[in-house]
């Protein structure tokens, strides 16, 4: 055989895997409004940039008929290629074939790109679209999920790992998209469940559809198993793409550095906050008149909505913003909020990327289903995040600082680098209304008018108590500053914070609250 | 956006958004000591009791089948069956008050 033989011989068989399941299947899949998985994949890295692997792998069952089918490439594609220039390695299910279900040689092509880009210190990006476990394989596609989980944990804090669910993804399948750090998903597209709607209407009775019970909207705004939330796949790469220009490759190095830009001059920051402290206001404004260019990148916009996590730069670093909202449920902690920020302080801090964390809260949501949900074990998330961080940490007190929420939210009892306040903040150990009534009880109770007594005293409590100068007194505070210094304070701030070196006593591992 | 309510958090009222699962919280109840609920949505396959019956602790009243087992639902005290809210074959969703009781 002449070399020219040799090559279009490669070319035919690499042709034919390309085909993936076929002309039929991937109608079908079109037809879904989804695209194929390798149209995934160049959608998201770099013009001619990904380079396949395994393309020649089959499959070895040899149960239930399966010696006779040929699967093209075993239903995944993996790969590397470069995004912004940046390398990266990358998995993607393919549903034309055989449903994309995951066999033994289906799950070690994954485990062999994640092995490859933990060891090269690459961020792994997975695209989610398979039926599930292949049956006919039996426990060892149940070995293979197992791999994959276990190398999800080693992976997480060294490399970024982002879940893409462009398909269905249920059964144990869903616990590798759990481990890793964002998840993306699709309206109309994702469906991401434990047991799907046939067995919980056999079990229990019950009628939900695929999407009522774990479609994209599900998992972004109620279980929160989902960060990004995207209308279609092209929004949802773009998605990636922005994400990946604000996290670092991997966790000894620091995320690109982008030319440092003033806000937007239309976010004034002295008319975003409302002085009286039961107002609302939308936090997100107050992060966009003090970061880079006004660009804030959300993280989970849908989910706990009462706490705003999220990237920004500042003077073209990136920074992990948290701050209370209290446009929702007036900036309360609860569990769900509590879980939010404390993974995403995590995130933050086993990628060195500083913290700046805005504060405005007036406490914990008060109820019996909050008690019996546990908001102590998940509030307590928060206070085990901040204080196990050593990157930068600054808060900035714009209002209300109330208890038990003034320590969690990066106190400087949680060791807090800097801690601004403005002169609007109330930092006190509970809101005026609720100390009044418990300091001036017998007082209140004893007034002929208990009301103008209470309001009397709720009046004296706030004008003693109710500003910073109490906390500055104690050094709780550093500086108490306008709010229109607020940007360049934190710019210095993380100027001087730069070379940080910080330790916690060595330990196999700690034990938090979850 | 939705519209800001009253929100009350320590005796403080804030305007703010309240989500549904907020402000459609369900009010708490006491549970009733008399009532036994499914603690699992299933089927009931046998009773053993009947109304009037009186009833020492530990007996069986009951079978709930739900995922494939076969649950004994017990008397929790002595006492006398007050009222049975189901029978052989019926499917009961979770938490449904199967037996009323009196001490």
């Amino acid at each position: 055989m002449s070399l020219k033989r040799n090559i279009l011989d490669l070319r035919k068989r690499k042709e034919k895997v390309l085909q993936g399941g076929g002309e039929k299947a991937i109608q079908k899949q079109v037809a879904m409004g989804k695209l194929t998985a390798r149209e995934r994949i160049r959608s998201i890295v770099d013009e001619d940039s990904f380079h396949e692997y395994d393309m020649f792998v089959e499959h070895e069952a040899r149960d239930f008929g399966m010696e006779k089918k040929q699967l093209q490439g075993d239903g995944v594609i993996i790969g590397t290629g470069t995004i912004y220039g940046q390398p990266v390695c990358l998995f993607a299910q393919d549903f034309t074939v055989a449903g994309g279900s995951l066999g033994l040689m289906h799950a070690r092509k994954i485990t062999k790109i994640m092995d490859h880009a933990l060891k090269m210190r690459v961020p792994l990006i997975g695209i989610n679209d398979s039926g599930g476990a292949r049956i006919q394989e039996g426990v060892n596609s149940l070995a293979g999920y197992g791999e994959i989980f276990f190398r999800n944990t080693l992976a997480s804090g060294v490399i970024p790992q982002l879940s893409v669910i462009l398909g269905p993804c249920a059964g144990g399948a869903v616990y590798s998209p759990a481990l890793t750090d964002f998840v993306f998903v699709v309206e109309n597209i994702s469906k991401m469940f434990i047991t799907g709607p046939e067995v919980i209407k056999t079990v229990l009775g019950e009628e939900i559809s695929m999407e009522e019970l774990g479609g994209a909207k599900v998992h972004s705004e109620i279980t929160g198993n989902a960060h990004f939330y995207a209308l279609n796949e092209l929004e949802c790469f773009e998605q990636i793409k922005k994400l990946l220009t604000f996290i670092p490759w991997h966790n000894g190095k620091k995320a690109r550095p982008f030319p440092p830009k003033p806000p937007k001059a239309e976010y004034k920051i002295e008319e975003i906050v409302p002085l009286d402290s039961t107002q609302p206001y939308d936090i997100r404004n107050v992060i966009r008149a003090i970061s880079d260019d006004s660009d804030f990148f959300e993280v989970m916009e849908g989910f706990a909505r009462n706490i705003v996590i999220g990237f920004g730069r500042m003077n073209g670093e990136t920074v992990g913003f948290v701050a209370n909202q209290p446009l929702v449920l007036a900036g309360v902690l609860d569990c769900d909020s509590s879980d939010k920020a404390a993974r995403f302080i995590r995130y933050c801090d086993a990628f060195s990327i500083p913290l700046v964390t805005i504060e405005d809260m007036p406490g914990y949501l008060p109820g019996v289903d909050q008690e019996h949900a546990g908001v102590i074990r998940h509030g307590a998330k928060i206070l085990y995040a901040y204080s196990e961080a050593t990157v930068p940490k600054i808060t900035v007190i714009v209002r209300k600082a109330y208890g038990g929420g003034y320590i969690a939210m990066n106190s400087r009892h949680m060791k807090a680098d800097f801690m601004f306040a403005w002169p609007t903040a109330e930092i006190a150990v509970m809101g005026p209304e609720g100390a009044a009534n418990i300091i001036f009880r017998k007082e209140i109770m004893a007034a002929e008018d208990p009301d103008a007594m209470r309001k009397e005293k709720v009046a004296e409590y706030k004008a003693k108590f109710a500003n910073p100068y109490v906390a500055a007194a104690k050094g709780y505070i550093d500086s108490v500053i306008e709010p229109v210094e607020t940007r360049k304070m934190l710019l210095h701030a993380l100027e001087i914070s730069m070379n940080k070196v910080d330790g916690r006593p060595s330990k196999k591992h700690g034990i938090p609250p979850f | 956006m939705s519209e800001f309510k009253e929100f009350n958090v320590e005796g403080t009222i804030y305007k703010t958004e309240v989500p549904d699962y907020v402000a459609n919280r369900k009010k708490w109840e006491r549970p009733n000591p008399n009532h036994i609920k499914s603690f699992i949505p299933g089927t009931i396959v046998e009773i053993f009791v009947k109304k009037g019956q009186k009833v020492k602790e530990g007996e069986c009243l009951m079978i709930l089948q739900a995922m494939k087992m076969k649950n004994k639902i017990l008397m929790p005290f002595d006492g006398v069956i007050e009222k049975i809210n189901v029978a052989v074959e019926e499917k009961v969703p979770n938490r449904t008050v199967m037996v009323e009781l009196k001490a």
